[in-house]
């Protein structure tokens, strides 16, 4: 059997009388895509904010290669390898692209109480934050303004932040939300690539998207994981079509 | 090819930095050929202001923290200077232990930037695990707090302030001459504005600046902004007591009014004033500042009056401060598009 | 200390608290609701002291005054709301503290070119003045007592309002949940001038009080305005319970303080206070965001 990368039990996570997450039980195996698909509402963001650090959950347990960081603050499981796309994009948006992406590298190299050196012209820097956005196909965008992006390229820096990182676990919430047709067939063969080099979970509404890329996908309705299984599974499973699917 | 050194600090910024230091130096020989040794008074200030208000800028420009205590902090690093020159004729006795004081600068300015270092780091330590209004409130609390602890200081003239009766020296030379101050506080102003120019471009500054932005997209990286505002609201002291010790060696006096609260406005509007995007925009800031304090009192005793009026028509209007105005009248270079 | 001397500092740190609170309230509802920090709140206090000074001079009555200047201080409030305020909600914290630290300085310069920078003295009616027995033996003037009661009044007036009412529930729901209050259909701008209004006109009231006691002079706003900061900083912003707590104890604090030790080293224990509460609690006693 293979690894698991992340393993998630009985989590739960109340916003006053709502249960936004119910006993939420989810692995994640090493190199797999494991998409998480749910109504708008059914708490797929705010699992991932958990898992992240920036929500803390009422009670559960969240273990990353078999060790607890239910409680753990969120800096530290960045360090640990667990990196995000965010749903609603949140760049630096006075820096240039490159140095956004340069963000994410230099978190990954130690502490940053550096105080000459420019970080504009330092190489230790800018060849893997160039190669994160080569990756996204954003390099040649490198030295523009995050302000001049369209959504689209925003959308692209948000994963390329996220890649330079070289996380262990990638969080996706939502990449293709709101791009045009054809920057949702690049990012969709973009994370195609991805496949098998990290574990990712992908939350997407874009159904065609999420049938081609995920290895399992589990269904959640009103903050309870209904099923977990293969695209196959999923696709044929009664409830699933009846909670979700058949709407 | 796209611009990818674009985040640091710019050759540009550069030749701006170095044009207004340049410009500050040849305000003495100016004041000599127009024989009007004031000039170079009213230009002292200037650049010991200039040097508080690059300073605070750390924190506010880059930080995105408004900080309303560094006049304490100031007129700290100005008490250590009276107090250690007060103990020249006066050493203290602990036992068997005899301080003598000093008034040398190689000494004093030094002492006071540690102390003033140490006192921001743990008005820092307490303040920043808040953020936004709390910190503003409580940076301004621990202001007054600052200022009646001067007050309090009855041995060291209280209320009255403190006088320097011994000689300022550097490395025991006098320096006590107006000419020969004005190019220390110069030079430190120049090494100051280099280390300021150099921190906001690096790693470090990388990390201040997005903080200030957006938080959680650092934290989620993986790095804790607490530490680096620290430091950064540190060094910040640490160059404002710098200019506090300058100012009180330059008019051999220092008083609780230097660190009342309002000068703390006073050292966040300089940095408006001149603009906050840049780190050499607060020195034209603190040199408009003075001028116009000055030009304004002579002209009305009612001068804060119109000063209240401009900094409203600033914050309604300009908001890039005197530097966006530079911009506006500028030609843009060629070739490049906004 | 006489137990005497400990009733009566009692008394005067709780009628500071109670000044305090008036002043606190309306900066800390402010604050909780517009997300909007007014250093020029102090300013509404001068602004009562003076005109009530004004109306006692020209008229020698108290009363007057007082009816006067609670009015003229909620006008003046509401003027600087609409006028300039107003447009600075949306802006960043560094923006608000310019524009309210260039409003003190117009409010105390335009002060003093009207009225010169001599202190105005606000008189006693025959009523108010003496005093009365506190202890046997120990006498209080009824004046400060005066105060004391009034602040009470009006601290527990406003509880009420706050606690009971449907404008204080909107206020309440503004505090906690600004998104929230404009979803419910509050009418916010209305709300926003109408709480100025109280803001102003408790500030102004407080500065009434302090006419007979300390003097009426320009830049008498701001010292205390930074007290009653520190009141809302340790209340927690935007509780009105936090900042009544906060208030009476700081105003027992630093009474006591400036008579058991120096003056000077007595303003600073409150400091103190504060700082020792913030290392425990950043967000105060009584958080109310989150
Ligand atoms: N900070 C919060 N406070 C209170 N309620 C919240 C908070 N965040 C989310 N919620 C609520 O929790 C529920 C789950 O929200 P969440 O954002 O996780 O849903 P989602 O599955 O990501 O939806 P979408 O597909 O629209 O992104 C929603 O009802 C939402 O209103
Ligand atoms: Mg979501």
């Amino acid at each position: 059997m293979t690894h698991d990368v992340l393993d998630i039990a009985g989590l739960n996570k109340w916003f006053g009388g709502l249960r936004a997450t119910n006993d939420i039980m989810l692995s994640v195996r090493e190199g797999e895509i494991h998409a998480i698909i749910g109504p708008n509402g059914a708490g797929k963001t705010t699992l991932l904010s958990q898992i992240q650090g920036l929500l803390r959950p009422d009670d559960g347990y969240i273990k990353l290669d078999g060790e607890d960081i239910t409680y753990e603050p969120a800096h530290k499981r960045a360090r640990r390898g667990i990196a995000r796309s965010f749903q609603i994009t949140s760049l630096i948006s006075e820096f240039p692209v490159i140095t956004n992406a340069a963000l994410g590298v230099q978190a990954r190299l130690g502490h940053s109480f550096r105080f000459w050196k420019q970080a504009g012209s330092d190489l230790e820097l800018l060849e893997p934050a160039l190669e994160a956005l080569r990756l996204v196909g954003l390099d040649r965008r490198a030295g523009s303004l995050v302000r001049d992006l369209s959504h689209g390229e925003r959308r692209q820096l948000e994963l390329a932040i996220a890649l330079a990182q070289k996380p262990r676990l990638l969080l996706l919430d939502e990449p293709m939300a709101g791009m045009g047709r054809q920057d949702t067939s690049r990012m969709i063969s973009l994370i195609a690539g991805l496949k098998g080099q990290y574990s990712i979970i992908l939350i997407e509404h874009d159904m065609d998207a999420v049938f081609t890329l995920a290895d399992r996908i589990s269904v959640l309705v009103a903050g309870h994981v209904i099923k977990t299984g293969t695209p196959e599974q999923i696709r044929n499973d009664a409830d699933v079509r009846a909670a979700y699917l058949g709407h | 090819m796209a611009d990818i050194t674009a985040f640091s600090t710019s050759r540009k910024d550069a030749l701006a930095a170095v044009a207004l230091i340049a410009m500050l130096a040849l305000v003495p020989p100016a004041a000599w050929l127009l024989h009007d040794p004031f000039l170079v008074k009213v230009a002292t200030r200037i650049v010991i202001f200039s040097l508080a208000a690059i300073a605070i800028n750390l924190v506010l420009g880059y930080g995105g923290l408004v900080s309303l205590c560094h006049a304490g902090l100031f007129g700290i690093g100005g008490y250590v200077v009276g107090i250690a020159a007060f103990h020249v004729s006066e050493p203290i006795h602990l036992g068997p232990l005899v301080l003598g004081g000093s008034s040398d600068l190689a000494i004093t300015l030094p002492l006071a930037m540690l102390v003033s270092g140490l006192m921001a780091m743990a008005v820092g330590a307490i303040s920043l695990r808040t953020s936004g209004p709390y910190f503003i409130m409580i940076t301004l609390a621990f202001n007054q707090m600052f200022y009646y602890a001067a007050i309090a200081l009855q041995k060291y003239g209280g209320e009255d302030g403190l006088q320097i009766l011994s000689t300022i020296t550097l490395f025991g030379v006098d320096v006590g001459n107006r000419y020969r101050f004005y190019y220390v506080a110069l030079a430190v102003l120049a090494l100051a504005t280099l280390l300021l120019g150099r921190a906001i471009g690096s790693r470090f500054g990388l990390i201040l600046r997005a903080a200030a932005e957006n938080e959680t997209r650092v934290v989620v990286v993986g790095v804790q902004p607490w530490a680096y505002r620290l430091v950064a609201f540190t060094a910040s002291g640490v160059l404002t007591g710098l200019a506090g010790a300058l100012l009180a060696a330059s008019q051999q006096f220092i008083s609780p009014v230097d660190m009342a609260w309002d000068r703390s406005g006073d050292l966040v509007v300089m940095a408006v004033l001149g603009g906050i995007a840049t780190f050499w925009g607060p020195i034209l800031g603190a040199a408009t500042f003075i001028a116009l304090e000055l030009m304004l009192s002579s002209w009305t005793q009612h001068w804060q009056l119109v000063f209240g009026l401009i900094i409203l028509a600033i914050v309604v209007g300009l908001r890039g401060g005197l530097v966006d105005l530079l911009r506006l009248i500028m030609p843009k270079p060629a070739g490049k598009t906004t | 200390m006489t137990a005497a001397l400990f009733a009566e500092q009692l008394l005067n740190g709780i009628q500071l608290g109670v000044m305090l609170f008036l002043i606190a309230s309306g900066l800390t509802l402010v604050f909780g609701i517009m997300n909007f920090i007014n250093l020029a709140h102090g300013s509404l206090y001068m602004a009562g002291g003076f005109v009530a000074a004004i109306v006692y001079r020209y008229t020698g009555s108290f009363a007057l005054a007082v009816l006067v200047a609670v009015p003229a201080a909620a006008a003046i409030g509401v003027v600087m709301e609409r006028l300039v305020l107003r447009r600075f909600y949306g802006r960043g914290h560094l923006d608000q503290v310019l524009v309210t630290f260039a409003l003190i300085l117009i409010m105390n310069e335009g002060t003093r070119m009207i009225f010169g920078p001599a202190p105005l003295l606000i008189g006693l009616p025959a009523m108010l003045s003496g005093s009365v027995e506190i202890l046997p033996g120990v006498g209080y003037p009824i004046f400060r007592l005066t105060i004391l009661l009034a602040g009470l009044l009006v601290a527990g007036l406003l509880y009420l309002i706050i606690m009971k009412t449907r404008l204080g529930m909107w206020v309440r729901a503004g505090a906690s949940n600004r998104p929230m209050a404009s979803a419910m259909g509050v009418n916010v701008p209305v709300i926003f001038s109408l709480l100025f209004a109280v803001g102003a006109a408790l500030a102004g009231l407080a500065g009434i009080m302090a006419g007979p006691i300390l003097s009426v002079q320009v830049g008498m706003g701001e010292p205390i305005l930074i007290l009653a900061l520190v009141v809302t900083v340790i209340g927690g912003i935007g509780s009105i319970r936090g900042a009544f707590i906060a208030a009476v104890m700081v105003g027992v604090v630093d009474t006591f303080g400036r008579v058991l030790l120096t003056p000077a080293l007595g303003s600073m224990a409150i400091f103190i206070l504060m700082a020792a509460i913030l290392t425990f609690r950043p967000k105060g006693l009584f958080p109310v965001h989150g």
